[in-house]
């Protein structure tokens, strides 16, 4: 499974309105995730790429899409 | 360590309920009872400015503790809502208790600012041994102002708080505390001069998901308890569910959570120690039980503190 492949696992987990979002698609606008779920995904993001996302980092911008939370992961590992 | 020897509270009387700012707001009673957990909150009258409100919590408080407010030696003021910039609520909150002379200080830290007039009051009874605090917030003046911004509006009510610190004597006595604070979020929860609240949820439920769990097991390892060994956390009412993600993060029932926000709203400040009236006045804990005081505001400011009972 590539990296792309696993965050969109990630992200439908906690996704709401099914289906998977466009990488470049903002998963807030659409109520794809809400404010509550976005520190679950997080979480799970942390646990799959053995990572420790600092709160420093904790900014929803870095996680807006699949194609930003791909490249906040890559500049961690 | 000083002692938390009693609790007081105020509560405007009028409701304003969820079918109030449904129709306006364009939602659901339901959808803002899932969204906060919240199914009513409170709104004061006019003439029930901050600083009236916080001397009724204080006279609470004071008749609880079965002492005159003439023993106070030092006065704290929480506010995130005061009507003007100067003089701030705490000398307004004095006069009306009758205290002159007495050093009336204002704290100026959002929604934790309950959390760290407690810690500073627990530490400084050694000079001035009966220390009363006070939270009052009027953030309806700013959440239900028109038009309705939907995210906060469904979130705030008004009311008032008060805690007695001693340094000695019956009650809680204080084990510790810690206290945070980060302005590199600073615009993502702020209220200007002339408001609205501006909050970017995402970003204060990421920090304060993050922080206060943080905070609660900071304050517990330095004591060499783990969180299930407290009897019940005393959380700023910020959302119930954020309360409830914080139990899970600590592993913890939520039920050891003390919530009273479905019908008391996010009274900011004022929210920690009117749960804390509530919750004591309903019932008692036994000799040794823990409480974890802990909350999360604007700035942002965070922190616990950890009490048992005596």
């Amino acid at each position: 499974m590539t990296k792309r492949e696993r965050i969109i696992k990630i992200v439908e987990k906690f996704g709401q309105n099914g289906g998977v979002p466009e990488a470049d698609e903002s998963l807030f606008e659409s109520g794809y995730l809400d404010s509550f779920a976005l520190p679950d995904m997080i979480g799970a993001l942390e646990g799959e790429f053995q990572i420790k996302i600092p709160d420093a980092d904790l900014n929803p911008r870095k996680f807006s899409t699949i194609a930003r939370i791909e490249e906040y992961v890559d500049s961690r590992l | 360590m000083a002692s938390l020897a009693a609790f007081g509270a105020y509560l405007p009387q009028k409701v304003i309920s969820n079918a109030v700012l449904a129709d306006e707001l364009g939602c659901s009673d339901e959808w803002i009872v899932q969204a906060c957990g919240i199914q009513e909150r409170r709104q004061a009258a006019e003439h029930e400015t901050v600083p009236a409100l916080g001397a009724k919590a204080a006279e609470d408080c004071m008749a609880r503790a079965g002492l005159a407010a003439s023993g106070v030696d030092l006065l704290l003021v929480s506010s995130s809502s005061p009507e003007q910039r100067f003089p701030g609520p705490a000398a307004l909150v004095a006069h009306s208790l009758g205290l002159s002379g007495v050093p009336a200080l204002d704290v100026s830290a959002a929604s934790a600012g309950s959390l760290f007039a407690l810690c500073v009051a627990s530490r400084m009874s050694v000079a001035y041994p009966r220390i009363l605090v006070v939270a009052a917030e009027r953030m309806t003046s700013v959440s239900l102002r028109r038009p309705l911004d939907r995210n906060t509006a469904i979130l705030f009510g008004d009311g008032a708080g008060a805690c007695l610190v001693m340094d000695e004597g019956p009650g809680l006595r204080v084990i510790d505390s810690v206290l945070h604070s980060d302005g590199a979020f600073g615009g993502d929860l702020r209220l200007g001069l002339d408001g609205p609240i501006e909050m970017n949820g995402q970003t204060v439920i990421l920090q304060a998901h993050r922080k206060i769990p943080a905070t609660i097991q900071e304050v517990l390892a330095r004591q060499g308890l783990r969180p299930s060994d407290i009897a019940v956390f005393m959380m700023h009412q910020a959302n119930q569910n954020l309360i409830t993600r914080v139990a899970r993060a600590l592993d913890v029932p939520v039920s050891r959570f003390f919530s009273n926000i479905a019908l008391r709203g996010n009274t900011s400040s004022a929210s920690m120690l009117i749960a804390a009236s509530e919750y004591f006045a309903g019932r008692g804990l036994e000799q040794g039980d823990r409480v974890c005081f802990t909350a999360f505001g604007a700035g942002f400011h965070w922190g616990a503190l950890l009490a048992e009972a005596t």
